[in-house]
């Protein structure tokens, strides 16, 4: 799925990254605890959170996350929109909490990043 | 998954030691209590492994054992050093600190079981999650600690798999 129609699908506003909108996107990662997004999050999928802070950028460029939708209408503070700017990292917005942004996304065909954790989950 | 060391044992010798097996060496200092540049380092590691050709989950374990010691030293040490080693089978990591240290390992490995402050739960941290992955992130993991000194932690990533041997 490319990333304009996750846009359409969650409603969302983009606050950085409208060049990037034709990426495409399959997995997804769900979190508002950096170390489990850290521990279970792949490259290249999105990360739905309702963390604002510039962690969440630098999080996201530790693992190559492909882009951040901010759930429950969040708006981040400038310093975390000039860090994904900085880092070419996409950042959407959107009013749905993360259970109904998860619900739509997979119900379009997103899949988790991971389905089940077994404690250690490293080397794929 | 082989528990030990798998080369032979090399001392700590500090950042300006060499050693002829490296293909890479350095350290980079990590100030404690500077929020705004958790990340800097392991950003740096990151792009130095993917520079030298390191095979991307690799680079992913190593980026995210730095990532979660330079939340720590920045958490809770006056000051830290993260130092990178690569040879041609491991990637070494070493984080070491100046702060309160551990008073109690087994209980500091525990899921859960954090001793953080409302600042680093506000960042998304401070779960009692971080050594637990800096640990599932390694092939072998060390950690000591001197109460009132500092803590130090050693992670060895292996480059070549258990296929490849």
């Amino acid at each position: 799925m490319l990333l304009r129609e996750v846009q359409k699908i969650l409603d969302a506003e983009v606050l950085v990254g409208a060049e990037k909108l034709d990426m495409e996107v399959h997995t997804a990662f769900g979190a508002d605890l950096m170390s489990d997004v850290l521990a279970f999050a792949d490259s290249g999928c999105l990360l739905l959170t309702g963390l604002t802070n510039p962690q969440v950028i630098r999080t996201a460029d530790v693992l190559d996350i492909a882009a951040i939708i901010l759930v429950r209408g969040k708006k981040p503070p400038p310093e975390t929109l000039r860090a994904a700017a900085d880092k070419n990292i996409p950042v959407l917005s959107t009013k749905y909490i993360l259970f109904e942004s998860a619900g739509r996304l997979y119900e379009k065909g997103i899949v988790g990043s991971a389905q089940k954790v077994d404690g250690r989950r490293v080397r794929l | 998954m082989k528990r030990g060391l798998s080369v032979p044992h090399r001392k700590w010798m500090g950042a300006v030691s060499v050693c002829e097996k490296w293909l890479y060496g350095n350290s980079f200092p990590v100030d404690g209590g500077n929020f705004d540049d958790a990340g800097r380092v392991s950003g740096r590691i990151k792009t130095i492994l993917k520079e030298m050709g390191i095979e991307n989950d690799v680079v992913r374990m190593a980026a995210v054992i730095t990532y979660e010691s330079e939340i720590n030293i920045v958490s809770y040490a006056r000051h830290g050093m993260i130092s990178l080693h690569v040879l041609p089978e491991h990637v070494e990591i070493e984080a070491v600190d100046e702060g309160p240290g551990i008073s109690d390992i087994r209980l500091a490995m525990q899921q859960g079981w954090s001793t953080a402050t409302d600042k680093i739960r506000e960042m998304g941290f401070g779960a009692g999650m971080g050594l637990n992955n800096i640990r599932n992130f390694s092939d072998i993991f060390h950690i000591s600690s001197d109460v009132g000194s500092g803590t130090r932690l050693k992670m060895i990533i292996h480059i070549l798999r258990e296929q490849d041997r």
